[in-house]
């Protein structure tokens, strides 16, 4: 049931592969955005996708007990100049189980900058199991800028898993995640982040562990290389008998700058909450073993790079 | 055939000399060991070979051609290896993926557990495994030997490939280099204080002090180390 494809050229479909792994339309329920439109959608019989009547978004609506299906919702920018701002509201049934997949590609051939600034908000039932996957990829000549605002609300035992990848391209990015998790509710954030040039990016994470059980856990990797630099702010508060596990981890390279400012809080005697950063040059002897075994210097980076973010 | 020609090496801030006028020779299908007391330069002399560490006096020759001023890739290109004494670890990269680099192509999973089992490795488990900080230490060191093993090579250098592995997967390990030896396709260099490692070879060299103190046959050198380790000039700089 596909309202509209109109207006999705073949180089559309090589940046929604690389943000949303959609070198087609797939099955099931999406909505493609391309430079402030709705370029394709389609609905099922559990997946509800409607427009905003004050036309800031769309609702994203997942039926109770819907189990395995996907939704993709990527944006596209292929217009320099753009600058738009977008709220999704997802609202996931009590025990559905889902994907859901929301890249952004920028391709800004311009020279004035385009930006997207997308805020989703999650409200995840009982004992509901959502992943969610964000890949944000930019490419061109004129400024590339992503603010990604993430508010998710775990009801009791609901499980979230947050992936986020800001593979390449981004000039500016300035990331905001909050979460509030109610009993046994569980949160997995896993960031991958690239910078290079003279990019910067800005994570900020609040997580707000409200109910006993709650579990939190982050693993941040990011590379920065050339000029750029990167901030990360992760922040746990613990208000019950609750466990959470930050972990921030850095290669820095050339004249990059990274700070990595962890905030734990804990309110309640029985929270338990850790956190762990680390930032260092590419290790030196990985390198060597890998030249070791007849890889070049550039041949070695490359792998070891990849392998840190994989 | 691998000559090194009255080579010194100096390290750190007051540019102490930790190799001195050395000269050695690793012939063609030989097994040669270094052995000799803790921080005598046996591991120096490998990285020199290998091209990780620099001297500032000397040559190495491999079959005649100076490798003196080519870097560690252009060595690994011509023939040469080297398993560390310590090996490193990595993050998020899998032993298939190391075995894969070091073969310098792909391999079946089949052939991968064939050297994994030559070291005791029981290899399914371990080819998906992420050579992090979750592998023991004895588990790292066996991977790193079998990222020798499945490389071609003129001179293979292994550095105490016997350290931290337990008795069982020492006895593959010898059988391991028994078979390398009797196959005579390359060198190999092995830094040893093992005497079942030191009955391997067919010459034994004792390195002290940066310097060859004692070469010679395997049938000449067991008998002479207890000796010589008992010596004072020996166990001391
Ligand atoms: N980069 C360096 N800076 C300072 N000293 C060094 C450096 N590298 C090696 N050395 C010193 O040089 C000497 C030889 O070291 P090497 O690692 O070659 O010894 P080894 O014979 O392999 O010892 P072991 O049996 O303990 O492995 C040691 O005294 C060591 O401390
Ligand atoms: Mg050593």
């Amino acid at each position: 049931m596909i309202d509209k494809t109109n207006g999705l050229t073949n180089s559309d479909f090589k940046i929604l592969d690389i943000v949303a792994s959609l070198p087609n339309l797939p099955k099931g329920a999406f909505n493609v955005r391309k430079n402030g439109e709705a370029a394709a959608r389609s609905v099922t019989e559990n997946i509800d996708i409607s427009n905003k009547a004050d036309g800031t978004g769309i609702d994203i609506r997942i039926k109770a007990g819907t189990v395995d299906e996907n939704v993709y919702i990527p944006v596209l920018l292929t217009e320099s100049g753009l600058d738009e701002t977008v709220a999704n509201d997802f609202y996931v049934g009590e025990n559905a189980k889902v994907t859901i997949v929301a890249g952004c590609g920028i391709h800004n051939g311009g020279s004035c900058g385009s930006s997207h600034n997308g805020v989703h908000t999650f409200k995840v039932g009982k004992g509901a199991v959502v992943k969610y996957v964000e890949k944000h990829y930019g490419e061109g000549t004129g400024d590339r800028v992503m603010n990604p605002s993430t508010v998710i609300v775990l009801e009791e035992g609901a499980v979230f898993e947050l992936e986020a990848v800001q593979i390449e391209g981004i000039t500016s990015a300035n990331r905001n995640t909050t979460a509030y998790l109610a009993k046994d509710a569980k949160l997995t954030i896993s960031e991958r982040l690239v910078t290079s040039e003279e990019q910067n990016v800005n994570s900020n994470v609040d997580v707000y562990l409200n109910g006993d059980g709650s579990k939190l856990q982050v693993v941040s990797r990011s590379i920065a290389k050339d000029n750029s630099v990167q901030v990360f702010h992760p922040k746990a508060i613990g208000n019950s008998a609750c466990f959470a596990h930050i972990q921030c981890d850095s290669i820095i390279m050339d004249k990059a700058s990274v700070s990595s400012v962890p905030e734990i809080c804990a309110n309640c005697a029985d929270a338990e909450i850790i956190h762990e950063a680390a930032i260092g040059r590419i290790n030196n002897e990985q390198l060597l073993k890998l030249q070791t075994l007849g890889l070049t210097a550039e041949e070695a980076e490359k792998v070891i790079l990849e392998g840190f973010l994989s | 055939m691998l000559k090194i020609n009255d080579l010194s090496l100096r390290v750190g801030e007051d540019n102490t000399e930790i190799i001195k006028n050395l000269e050695l020779e690793i012939k063609d299908g030989e097994i040669l060991v270094l052995t000799g007391p803790n921080g005598g330069g046996k591991s120096t002399i490998a990285k020199v070979v290998m091209g990780i560490a620099a001297p500032y006096k000397g040559t190495i020759t491999l079959d005649g051609q100076d490798i003196t001023a080519l870097d560690v890739t252009e060595r690994a290109k011509l023939g040469i290896g080297y398993a560390f004494q310590a090996p490193a670890r990595f993050k998020g990269i899998t032993v298939k993926k190391l075995l894969t680099l070091a073969a310098g192509k792909e391999i079946p999973d089949r052939e991968c557990c064939g050297y994994l089992s030559r070291v005791g490795l029981c290899a399914n488990d371990y080819l998906n495994r992420i050579l992090d900080g979750t592998l023991s230490g004895g588990e790292l060191k066996r991977i790193e030997v079998a990222s020798l093993l499945i490389r071609e090579l003129k001179l293979a250098m292994y550095d105490e490939p016997e350290a931290g592995i337990d008795m069982w997967s020492f006895n593959m390990l010898v059988n391991a280099f028994k078979s390398l030896g009797r196959e005579r396709s390359g060198s190999l260099l092995i830094i040893s204080h093992q005497e079942r490692l030191m009955q391997l070879a067919d010459r034994i060299a004792v390195i002290a002090d940066g310097k060859v103190k004692e070469i010679g046959t395997r049938e000449k050198m067991l008998p002479l180390l207890t000796d010589l380790f008992s010596r004072e000039c020996i166990r001391t700089k």
